[in-house]
């Protein structure tokens, strides 16, 4: 078993270290797609694991994006002077320092992001089901409206990331970020597998069934949510920081703090593979990611009128998701005793 | 940060009525979001799309010449129509269901709103022009459009007729039952399908009534909602569910919490003020039931 798993891996692994090679054309649509599984990954950290569904990990996402470009351009030039020049570039970054200010600039984004959730987390995570929901919702809304008040940070006309140095081109640019996401997306699996396989997993999955009854077995639920997050956060943050380089230009409502659009779709995307699993997420995405893509380029457009319509059908009709779907299939698969009346007892109750 | 309001007690003044007039229009709002959540027991995310669908109609009954204010009387028809459609295209499907499930599908339902308003529409900021004029008090250093004060008025109106409506007739007391216990309703005769359908069409029509006035009181624009449900959500859990004199009270609140927030901060971190106001509100309920282990329900 532990070999076939192997395999498994291995050849994903190998698949994506060849991707960029053998589509060539797709590079940033794949970095895009990595960004969007780990997002989905970590929604489902808190969100799935947890039972806590937050429509405010988009602010970990927006804080890490602006952080990893404030940083790599503050560590070397005016970060003030540099956003007033808006599109004409003073300053010009170095290969070396490009690359040094990306690195550090994403460890900010990953760390930060993670201390404010654990700041936060103590008063939000306290608020339960929707008032938590409406609550993220809230500070995700807010942070996209009072950065884009802040000057320094380009306030409404947004703020252009250092350009990719002067080498190699656009198929240059194009691998580097795909490797970054990719190498983030491992790091964000082998974390998130091996804290699954931990008795980390159980204590959220007792928080999500109950959290009274978690709480009376003496589990410190709320240290536990916190570290939820923050895990959640890190990730978060991290992707953020990437897809703001990729993308190459910050705007506070329709890049960094989207909740129209990222803020939805990390929820959508977890939903759509199945909340709570380990692969769950990663199908979601993939799946999601695909079908978007199709809808963007053929219904130029419609695409908000075809996402309402994807949200409404997803949540109504298929809650359970991919992966909830192909459980009810083929339950052996996932190493269930079939025991039918027990599991229409279960369904019953949900 | 400009602290010029607290200098010159005319501009409070201007501020407080202002603010005050602004939150009478909140509070219709937010009566329409207690009744269905305290009725259905769903979060409706799209009642502020629904609450600009009600302006658009008073907006394009001025395009075509008539006064907008009959927008009033007319909004609210056809908005419940539209109320009862969405009831029973989407939202009897997560009535029974999980809270979270009636969120996401309503955050579904708004996106499509405000993108086919959009293109409807237009994205263009609009308003309908009363010609109302103004009213000028204390040798004018207080201005009041008049349409503000016709929209508070016509407000009350509503929801003192809604008020009157929920004690006496058959209807208001089928939904005041099945909001106290759906299956008990159900047991004795109380078609309770019918019932939602209903309170979702009446709060429907109470965002038209409400989108038709601000549409005359200030602008209106396809992605405007979700500070207004945002806004509603704020004033029932700070008033609680079924507190109608709390509603009043707490929108009257945010209204001038909001005018004095657009003074101080500045307007380009009102909505963002109002969202921070949000998180800062849940918390503090959540610090104060957490003292006696009891969390928000």
């Amino acid at each position: 078993m532990i070999n076939k798993n192997l395999v498994i891996y291995l050849s994903i692994l190998i698949f994506g270290l060849a991707a960029p090679f053998i589509f060539p054309a797709f590079k940033v649509q794949l970095s895009i797609l990595c960004v969007l599984i780990i997002l989905a990954m970590t929604w489902n950290i808190q969100g799935g694991e947890m039972g806590y569904n937050s429509f405010g990990n988009i602010l970990f996402y927006g804080l890490g994006m602006y952080l990893c470009a404030s940083v790599q351009v503050g560590m070397f030039f005016p970060l003030a002077e540099w956003t007033e020049s808006g599109g004409e570039k003073t300053f010009v970054h170095t290969p070396a320092q490009f690359f040094q200010g990306f690195g550090v600039g994403l460890a900010v984004a990953a760390v930060v992001p993670a201390i404010v959730a654990g700041l936060i987390g103590y008063s939000i995570l306290g608020l339960r089901g929707h008032y938590f929901a409406i609550c993220t919702l809230g500070l995700g809304v807010a942070a996209g409206e009072i950065s884009g008040g802040i000057e320094i940070i380009g306030a409404g006309q947004g703020f252009t990331t250092p350009p990719f140095p002067d080498f190699g081109g656009l198929e240059a640019r194009g691998e580097f970020f795909y490797f970054c996401s990719f190498i983030s997306l491992v790091l964000t699996f082998i974390v998130v597998k091996s804290i699954y396989s931990t008795r980390f997993k159980l204590v959220l999955n007792a928080i999500r069934d109950n959290e009274d009854k978690a709480e009376a077995m003496g589990i410190q639920t709320m240290k536990y949510k916190i570290i939820g997050w923050m895990i959640s956060a890190f990730f978060c943050g991290l992707a953020g920081g990437i897809m703001g380089g990729l993308v190459g230009y910050i705007d506070s409502t329709d890049v960094a703090f989207d909740g129209r659009e990222m803020g939805v779709f990390m929820v959508l995307m977890a939903i759509l593979g199945g909340k709570g699993t380990l692969w769950g997420p990663i199908i979601g995405a993939s799946v999601f990611h695909i079908f978007k893509e199709g809808f963007w380029t053929f219904f130029l457009g419609w695409q908000y009128v075809a996402l309402g319509v994807l949200i409404v059908v997803i949540v109504i009709y298929f809650p359970e998701g991919i992966m909830g779907w192909l459980r009810e299939k083929y339950p052996e698969r996932f190493g269930e005793v079939v025991d039918e009346a027990d599991r229409k007892a279960q369904v019953e109750l949900k | 940060m400009d602290f010029m309001v607290f200098q010159y007690p005319m501009i409070s003044i201007q501020a407080c009525l202002d603010g005050i007039l602004l939150g009478i229009l909140f509070a219709l709002i937010a009566y329409g979001m207690a009744l269905q959540w305290g009725v259905m027991n769903i979060i409706n995310i799209a009642q502020g799309d629904l609450v600009i669908l009600g302006g658009y109609i008073a907006y394009f009954m001025y395009l075509y010449g008539i006064h907008p204010a009959w927008g009033v009387i007319v909004s609210p028809i056809i908005m419940y129509f539209v109320g009862v459609g969405l009831y029973k295209l989407v939202i009897n499907k997560v009535v029974d269901r999980d809270l979270f499930i009636s969120i996401l599908a309503t955050f579904g339902i708004s996106i499509l709103f405000m993108q086919l308003m959009n293109f409807a529409f237009g994205a263009d900021v609009v308003l309908a022009n009363s010609g109302y004029g103004t009213t000028f008090l204390f040798d004018s250093n207080v201005v009041l459009p008049n349409s503000k004060i016709f929209s508070a008025f016509v407000s009350i109106v509503f929801a003192i007729c809604l008020v009157i409506y929920m004690k006496k007739s058959k209807l208001g007391r089928a939904i005041r039952a099945t909001a106290q216990n759906s299956r008990a309703a159900k047991i004795l005769g109380v078609d309770t399908e019918k019932v939602y359908a209903a309170t979702f069409g009446i709060n429907a029509a109470l965002c038209g009534v409400a989108g038709a006035l601000i549409s005359i009181t200030f602008t209106i624009h396809p992605y405007m909602g979700l500070p207004y449900t945002i806004r509603s959500f704020m004033i029932v859990i700070v008033a609680g569910l079924g507190n109608l004199p709390g509603v009043a009270l707490s929108g009257m609140g945010l209204g001038v919490f909001e005018e004095f927030a657009d003074y101080i901060l500045g307007t380009e971190f009102r909505i963002g003020s109002v969202f921070l106001l949000l998180v800062l509100i849940l918390v503090y309920r959540r610090f104060k039931l957490s003292k006696k282990r009891e969390y928000l329900k």
